[in-house]
């Protein structure tokens, strides 16, 4: 321990607030057009149509929680084959681990919802409360008429914006009009309101007032960032060997040793997450790149080039600074990390779309009843029984044949019916009891273990399915 | 490369921590944070007055301003089941049991409850996957005591086999031989079962086994042995055997006779329960 005496720290500190000013430019543009495009998707997809003729739903996106039954326009994912679903979230990951490596925190600085929301609510405040000075103002006055009104009627538009977020969620595990309908005569399941308010109330507090807070304490992402980034990824940087010293710049008085740098105070101003990117790469920066455009409008004025503050990689950095060129983006985006997250991504998706094409439209599963392990009949013959689990994937009834291929003599006798055929519903699944019963002295009623398939074969389309299994004997 | 000029000093205290030279940074969490804190052991607290939490009572723990008690939720639970189950109930009730089979939705609900009854109240004898044990009859295969259609199946599982809850229990009475029959006698007969079961047996007290056979046990059993399902007398030809089929069991339950026992379950369960289960047990792979 050192012997210095250090005055105690305050363990907790409250939140700066944080007022970013209205900023043009190129990825200002591109911010709007990526959150129309990502709200625009999460609102209108649970209202797309989708025919798929009777007995089935017609929504075109639907999580079917009651019946297990996950439908993405012409593709429907039954439970047991939730492998794409887990591989389309490894993709996911990977895409993000792509991304990270070659552009940084893009993911963060576009597309999540946290920072399409916060910049939607912020632009809710901007239209109510006015621009940055106008916002510093009204948080430091007292509470006027004035004061409450603005914040009544933002707090109200967030509301109504947080329903609506709430609201959409909710269509994607329901017939999306039907359930409408029921919201709005208080018909709907509690489940369903109490979904809307979870998420109502969640997306007023992160968009309204945690905002970059978010993104600093409760997210992990940033953290993990870190371990996928390198000096080749492309992030917001700025160009401090040309902006140092920084300062104001006067007619007279040695202009000509300062950098471009006007300390103008813009790049701060703008920040959603309250940071000064000058001060280098740092956990908080989500790289939404707005300092670029509010630093380029000052450059522009003041006569100066772009790109004080630019989308660079750390190794360029090195280069600028010795005198050299940057190297091309190109160069920087394909190297082995990216080119083997490609590799990956892109090859999961492949298996995943071939095993998509070649599944089978009916499925069996075999489950032997081995509670007993068999069961002697008064003849002396020696059954087995088998739970069979029949799934039927078309949307309409189909007769299941059942017949069993093995190197002994056994019979096959369905639960219920004299026939070797059995319908199953539309979409659904049948378990049928299957008998399988050897004669008294015959080789596997004798023998301890015999191997046996079990075929099922839809009789209108001929598809075939099996599985195998085995039969158990008196073991003698 | 050049040290970054005017790169600011972070302007984070330490903790006054510092072990050779290596500081440890005081960052201060979010006040909010601390509020979140606060606010889960207000939570807390506000959750034990509501629900049942301090056991400082002598009847265990503080009831709570809600009173809620997880044993009253399942029986609510279980009221809920029933009362929705209610039609269905009736509806199994007033049917004709042969027939509950066309009605898919009934039958797939009864033979559902049935599995329910079967694992509470009847695997305990009849084994959990309903294979029996010596004694307890196997209820997966084809040979029945008492028969194998619907009906018989039902009347078995609703007034049970001798008791005396039930006067109209199932009720076979075999003779204990051994206070009846000579030794050998017992023994010629035993062979002679022994034979018409398929076994290896002794040819000549077979032969004299026939007669004894004929004279004390075919009354109920049969001439040919085949048994009698309306007196509960087993099938000796088969290859099933409640007590058995070697010779030493065969003699013990010749000298001795057995005296199998089953509750009566319509004194102990609804009518529709004893349906289900005996609707559970016909589709189990024996049903005639």
């Amino acid at each position: 321990m050192s012997e210095q005496s250090v005055t105690p720290e305050k363990l907790y500190a409250p939140r700066e607030p944080v007022f970013p000013r209205r900023v043009h430019g190129r990825f200002r543009t591109l911010k709007w057009i990526v959150m129309a495009a990502t709200l625009g998707v999460y609102y209108i997809t649970p209202w797309i149509r989708w025919d798929r003729g009777p007995n089935m739903p017609d929504q075109a996106v639907l999580v079917d929680l009651a019946n297990r039954r996950f439908f993405w326009f012409w593709i429907e994912i039954w439970p047991q084959e939730f492998y794409f679903i887990a591989g389309l979230l490894i993709m996911a990951g990977l895409g993000l681990f792509l991304f990270t490596s070659a552009l940084g925190r893009v993911w963060c600085g576009y597309a999540c919802p946290q920072t399409v929301w916060t910049d939607l609510f912020i632009t809710v405040e901007r239209w109510i409360e006015g621009d940055r000075n106008a916002r510093v103002k009204l948080w430091n006055s007292p509470w006027t008429p004035r004061k409450i009104r603005l914040r009544l009627f933002k707090w109200t538009v967030w509301l109504l914006i947080a329903i609506a977020t709430g609201g959409a969620w909710v269509f994607y595990f329901a017939d999306a009009p039907t359930l409408l309908d029921h919201l709005v005569h208080f018909e709907a399941p509690r489940v369903a309101y109490a979904t809307i308010g979870v998420l109502t109330l969640t997306t007023f507090w992160f968009g309204g007032f945690a905002r970059e807070q978010i993104c600093i304490y409760a997210c992990p992402w940033p953290r993990i960032q870190a371990a996928m980034m390198d000096e080749d990824t492309i992030t917001v940087a700025y160009r401090w060997w040309r902006g140092e010293p920084r300062g104001k710049h006067r007619k007279k008085e040695g202009a000509e040793k300062l950098g471009d740098c006007i300390d103008c105070g813009a790049c701060v101003a703008v920040c959603p997450m309250g940071i000064d990117i000058r001060d280098g790469q740092q956990l908080a920066c989500i790289t939404c790149a707005l300092c670029i455009d509010a630093c380029d409008a000052v450059m522009e004025k003041i006569g100066k080039p772009r790109g004080l503050i630019d989308y660079m990689a750390l190794s360029d950095e090195q280069r600028e600074v010795n005198g050299l060129p940057p190297k091309p983006v190109w160069k920087h985006i394909f190297r082995p990390r990216t080119l083997l997250y490609t590799t990956l991504w892109a090859g999961i998706g492949v298996g995943l779309l071939v095993a998509l094409f070649i599944r089978p439209d009916i499925s069996v599963d075999v489950t032997p009843v081995r509670n007993p392990t068999y069961v002697t009949l008064s003849d002396g013959s020696v059954r087995n029984i088998y739970d069979v689990r029949l799934r039927n994937k078309y949307g309409e009834e189909r007769p299941f044949h059942i017949s069993i291929t093995s190197d002994t003599l056994l019979r096959v006798a369905l639960e219920g019916t004299e026939e070797l055929t059995v319908m199953v519903k539309p979409d659904s699944t049948l378990t049928q009891r299957v008998y399988v019963t050897a004669p008294p002295q015959s080789e596997a009623a004798r023998r301890a273990r015999t191997d046996i398939r079990i075929w099922v074969e839809d009789l209108e389309s001929q598809e075939r399915a099996y599985e195998d299994t085995y039969f158990i004997g008196r073991g003698q | 490369m050049s040290k970054k000029p005017l790169q600011k000093k972070p302007e984070v205290g330490t903790t006054g921590h510092s072990w050779d030279g290596i500081e440890e940074l005081n960052n201060p969490l979010p006040r909010w944070w601390l509020w979140l804190f606060y606010a889960t052991i207000i939570w807390g607290l506000i959750w034990t007055i509501l629900y049942p939490a301090w056991p400082i009572s002598s009847q265990g723990a503080t009831p709570g301003l809600l009173g809620y008690s997880s044993r009253q939720a399942v029986e609510a639970d279980i009221r809920k089941f029933e009362e929705r189950n209610a039609p269905l109930d009736q509806k199994l009730v007033a049917a004709d049991l042969t027939t509950v089979r066309d009605d898919a939705e009934l039958y797939s609900y009864a033979v559902k409850g049935g599995a329910a009854v079967f694992r509470t109240w009847c695997a305990q004898c009849h084994g959990s996957g309903a294979q029996g044990a010596v004694g307890f009859p196997n209820l997966l295969d084809d040979d029945w005591l008492w028969g194998g259609t619907i009906e018989d199946i039902y009347y078995t599982v609703a007034h049970g086999v001798r008791n005396e809850d039930d006067p109209d229990a199932r009720y076979s009475e075999m003779p204990k031989w051994g206070e009846i029959l000579e030794p050998e006698e017992i023994d010629a007969v035993v062979q002679y079962v022994l034979k018409i079961s398929g076994q290896s047996h002794d040819a000549a007290r077979a032969e004299a086994g026939a007669t004894v056979f004929a004279d004390n046990c075919a009354a109920c059993h049969g001439d040919d042995g085949k048994g009698d399902p309306a007196q509960g007398a087993p099938n000796l030809t088969d290859a099933i055997w409640l007590y058995g089929g070697d010779e030493a069991a065969i003699t013990e339950s010749v000298t001795n006779s057995r005296f199998g026992v089953m509750p009566a379950w319509s004194t102990r369960l609804s009518d529709a329960q004893v349906r289900q289960a005996a609707l559970y047990v016909h589709q189990l792979g024996g049903g005639q």
